[in-house]
């Protein structure tokens, strides 16, 4: 059955990508809340707060694409949901289809739709004056950071979606990740803030992401910094992928 | 892509156990179903018809017992059960953004066949929904999504259907046109196992008919057989008042429909 993995794949990635261009709201929907945190943060908040950048969009950036991606994939989770609901999932499991298909499907239309969510977000924060004039390579750095992380959450999002009694429950786990950046170094340095709470922040996943794509976008070295940030993402995306799998199981069997 | 059939019954069910905690569900369910027939597995709501239809396409495993499709065991041979079969669930699981001919499409090319364009087109028109092809399915009444349920369940001519209470939730005008399908399909030489609650249903279609009850299949036969269990029919007279239902099609029947050919009310036993 593997011979058919990719073509399966692909007829499936094909089918959910049109259910997105024809739903181009959930993309929208998806870049509201990260936008309005940055228009929020910038024009009203950011004149107080001293990140130690010349421009708080540019320190801020790093820290709404994560948001970005935490609000986006709880729409994969929801498609899931919405397959599993409607029996269409079943229908795809009792065909003589590779039957990982059926994820892999759907977590690559989570890649792609979140990259379109990403580039909305950028563009609106270069209107807003965010500058980097970092290179290529530096760029497909932070690409590849952002695709790690988005597979990593998107595969803890199929959990939800896979098990879930309601369309509610299905998206509701998102939002700790959505507010997971509250507390890092997203939107202010973490060293004003009291002994247990920095801690926390200063050791949490979200933080290392968000210094190495910072220091990227700023052309400054990353250090041992990125390889904590490769870290994280690499044991999310394992730890959350074999806890996928054995949902899965679960539900097939 | 269709397996080779074999002799022997399309559907063998030995000994199936199966329990959700401490539920019994199948208590040791057997049943064969000859090749081209249609098997009616008959029981309320809650009797396990669902878990039986489940564990035959693969989706759910058993507790004990052995089953087999086209002559490949369930368990050990899964790959080629599903080659095997098509499964039409008990809601019709069809993809509700994308057009009805995209759903067609979508399961010709999972079945890796050619020329999925031209079999879409092709059950179109054998479902009366050429002129639906292109909307969204979310716009098809009850009626129609079961059709194109039913049509997505032929790609690739299986040798056996599973239908799960393919008439749940439809209006009588919706029944009528699954109905004809299922006749229709059975003309072909499919081998078909329905699931139903109601059973005016199992009489209209089946060939079998079995009664699922408290885990076990307590009865199995024709329609005569069954009939036969019971003392001989007393002749009474009775007054032939139109039902409801016959009053509804009547009104509504040939002017609801959305242009094949149907027979609205005539219920003809013709086997």
């Amino acid at each position: 059955m593997t011979t058919h993995f990719f073509g399966d794949t692909t007829v499936l990635l094909a089918r959910s990508l049109r259910h997105i261009t024809r739903s181009l709201d959930t993309i929208i929907t998806t870049t509201i809340m990260p936008v309005a945190f940055m228009l929020l943060f910038v024009y009203v908040f950011g004149g107080a707060i001293d990140s130690g950048s010349d421009s708080y969009v540019n320190y801020l950036l790093p820290g709404i694409l994560l948001i970005t991606i935490a609000t986006g994939i709880s729409y994969t989770a929801f498609r899931l949901f919405l397959d599993m609901k409607s029996g269409i999932f079943e229908r795809f499991q009792s065909m003589p289809i590779a039957r990982s298909s059926v994820l892999w499907a759907h977590v690559l239309t989570s890649l792609v739709a979140n990259l379109i969510s990403l580039v909305v977000v950028v563009a609106v924060a270069l209107l807003m004056g965010f500058r980097s004039g970092t290179g290529v390579l530096a760029w497909l750095a932070i690409a590849g950071i952002l695709i790690l992380f988005t597979l990593a959450l998107t595969w803890i999002a199929v959990i939800p979606g896979l098990s879930a009694k309601s369309a509610d429950g299905a998206s509701a786990f998102s939002y700790p990740l959505v507010f997971l950046p509250f507390i890092s170094s997203a939107f202010v340095p973490t060293d004003t803030m009291p002994g247990p709470v920095r801690a926390f922040a200063e050791h949490q996943p979200v933080t290392s992401i968000i210094d190495a794509i910072r220091h990227l976008f700023a052309q400054q070295p990353v250090g041992t910094g990125i390889w904590v940030a490769l870290a994280w993402c690499l044991g999310i995306l394992t730890v959350a992928y074999v806890l996928a799998m054995a949902t899965y199981r679960r539900r097939i069997s | 892509m269709t397996a080779q059939p074999t002799a022997g019954p399309a559907i063998r069910v030995r000994g199936l156990k199966k329990s959700y905690k401490e539920l019994e569900v199948l208590r040791g369910v057997d049943f064969d179903v000859a090749p081209g027939s249609i098997f009616a597995l008959l029981g309320p709501n809650g009797a396990g018809k669902t878990t039986v239809v489940n564990i035959l396409s693969t989706l759910l495993k058993a507790d004990a017992g052995t089953s087999s499709v086209n002559g490949f065991d369930v368990a050990t041979q899964a790959a080629d059960v599903r080659e095997s079969f098509s499964l039409t669930g008990q809601f019709a699981a069809v993809d509700e953004i994308l057009s009805g001919r995209e759903n067609l499409v979508l399961i010709a090319k999972l079945r890796h066949l050619k020329d999925s364009g031209t079999i879409a087109d092709d059950l179109l028109a054998r479902f009366a929904l050429t002129d639906a092809a292109a909307r969204r399915v979310s716009t098809y009444s009850g009626g129609m999504r079961r059709r194109l349920d039913i049509a997505m369940s032929l790609i690739g001519n299986p040798p056996v259907i599973f239908l799960d209470e393919p008439t749940a939730g439809l209006d009588p005008q919706g029944r009528i046109e699954v109905w004809q399908a299922v006749e229709a399909l059975a003309e072909t030489g499919t081998t078909v196992l329905l699931t139903t609650q109601h059973l005016d249903e199992a009489e209209q279609l089946a060939d079998r008919i079995a009664i699922l009850h408290g885990g076990r299949i307590i009865v199995n036969g024709t329609l005569a057989e069954l009939k036969q269990l019971l003392p001989p029919a007393k002749v009474e007279y009775v007054e032939k008042q139109p039902t409801l239902e016959d009053v509804f099609l009547s009104i509504v029947g040939e002017d609801a429909k959305d242009g094949d050919d149907s027979r609205p009310g005539t219920v003809g036993t013709d086997s």
